[in-house]
């Protein structure tokens, strides 16, 4: 259990870097800081979104939605990819409210508005609860309880069951919560069909074991200020090797996971070529991160850089396999 | 006692109003455009029942 004194008390100690914000605890306990509002800008509170997560989950809903049977009016597709990429940014303000402490103390994250002192914990907080409540509401006016329904939930995964219950706890955080960034897909197809079928599960599961590689290969060179944070990620708690082995395995579960869609008649040639490819591709990058030069310890000698490459392809993946997805069935498979 | 260089208080309203303004303006354009959506969204509700 966290020690939410100490956390708040380090709240109001935190350096605020320009050195003009005065922290005051308000009389009935409220964090009040008039200076750190002051300091943040637009781009601060679009940055609680994290946007760059944000365009991946935007990209795999919309794929949901293109990929669903039957249509969907422009405008209600409009407001039901808006509705996901709030409702994934509120989760990621709360997630950054209620990491605070560990985002200070890691270099990746220091510099995020909350631990930079830019915005007041509190603020982040209402403005994800705000952003998730309205994305919900948003989502069930314009498609259906449905779509609604497992946006609620897949935001209440990320903050409940992945930042709050798993993240600090053990190092199958990202295995078990990376489900909650499996769901956009099944969102997307809900929002046309208001129902779930057999495709939106299959790239449900291909998010979810493309998951582990994706975040361990991050790990492995960010171990440093996981390890500052306590944070139990893989690398921290097994070592670099396991972790580079666990890369490996859950690659060899991706590839073939990713051929399902094909294999089970969902998609066709073109998509099951594109897989193979860049299954291909993706078991050749985990390959090199485990054969990465290491000393006895398991510690890199070439900085990482495997991981650092497998990191980045893993991103380049996910977009392609799903744009894969898109030009078959724009490709005139399905009829 | 501060030992900040002469301006720096100013610098600093300055910036906060210049932050405090793109907040603003960032604000009026997302207000506008979900009255757009929204009045856009009705119009598609209706039409579909009419």
């Amino acid at each position: 259990m966290r020690d939410s004194t100490a956390l708040f008390a380090a709240a109001l100690t935190t350096d605020r870097g320009m050195g003009v914000a005065r922290s005051v605890p308000a009389p009935d306990g409220v964090f009040a800081d008039p200076g750190a509002f002051g300091q943040s800008s637009a781009g601060d509170w679009f940055a609680l979104l994290k946007p760059r997560v944000m365009s991946l989950v935007v990209f795999t809903g919309l794929v949901g939605l293109l990929l669903a049977p039957g249509s969907l009016n422009p405008v209600l597709a409009l407001a039901a990819i808006l509705a996901i990429a709030v409702g994934a940014g509120a989760a990621g303000a709360i997630n950054m409210w209620y990491d605070r402490d560990i985002d200070a103390l890691m270099r990746r994250t220091a510099q995020r508005p909350v631990p930079a002192g830019r915005i007041a914990p509190e603020a982040a907080l209402g403005f994800g609860v705000t952003l998730s409540v309205a994305s919900v509401v948003l989502m069930g006016l314009a498609t259906n309880a449905v779509a609604a329904f497992v946006l609620a939930l897949s935001i209440a995964f990320y903050v409940f069951v992945y930042t709050m219950w798993l993240k600090r706890r053990t190092p199958q955080n990202i295995v078990i919560g990376g489900a909650a960034g499996a769901f956009p897909p099944v969102i997307g197809w809900a929002a046309v069909t208001g129902s779930v079928d057999l495709l939106p599960v299959l790239m449900f599961a291909l998010i979810f074991a493309w998951t582990p590689p994706h975040f361990w290969s991050l790990s492995l060179f960010a171990h440093a200020d996981y390890a500052r944070a306590g944070v139990p990620m893989l690398p921290v708690v097994a070592g670099a090797r396991e972790t580079r082995r666990q890369v490996m395995l859950y690659t060899l579960v991706l590839v073939p996971l990713s051929l399902l869609p094909w294999a089970l008649g969902r998609a066709g040639a073109i998509y099951g070529a594109s897989a193979a490819v860049l299954g291909g591709f993706f078991l050749f990058s985990a390959w090199r991160v485990l054969r990465d030069a290491q000393d006895e310890r398991g510690v890199s000698r070439t900085g990482d850089a495997p991981a650092k490459a497998a990191f980045r392809f893993s991103i380049l993946y996910l977009f392609l396999i799903f744009a894969a997805l898109v030009a078959d069935r724009l490709g005139g498979w399905a009829g | 006692m501060s030992g900040r260089m002469p301006g720096a208080d100013e610098q600093a309203a300055a910036l906060a109003a210049r932050r405090r303004r793109g907040r603003n303006w960032a604000l009026l354009a997302v207000l506008i455009g979900l009255s757009v959506l929204f009045y856009a969204m009705t119009l598609v509700k209706l039409g579909h029942r009419g």
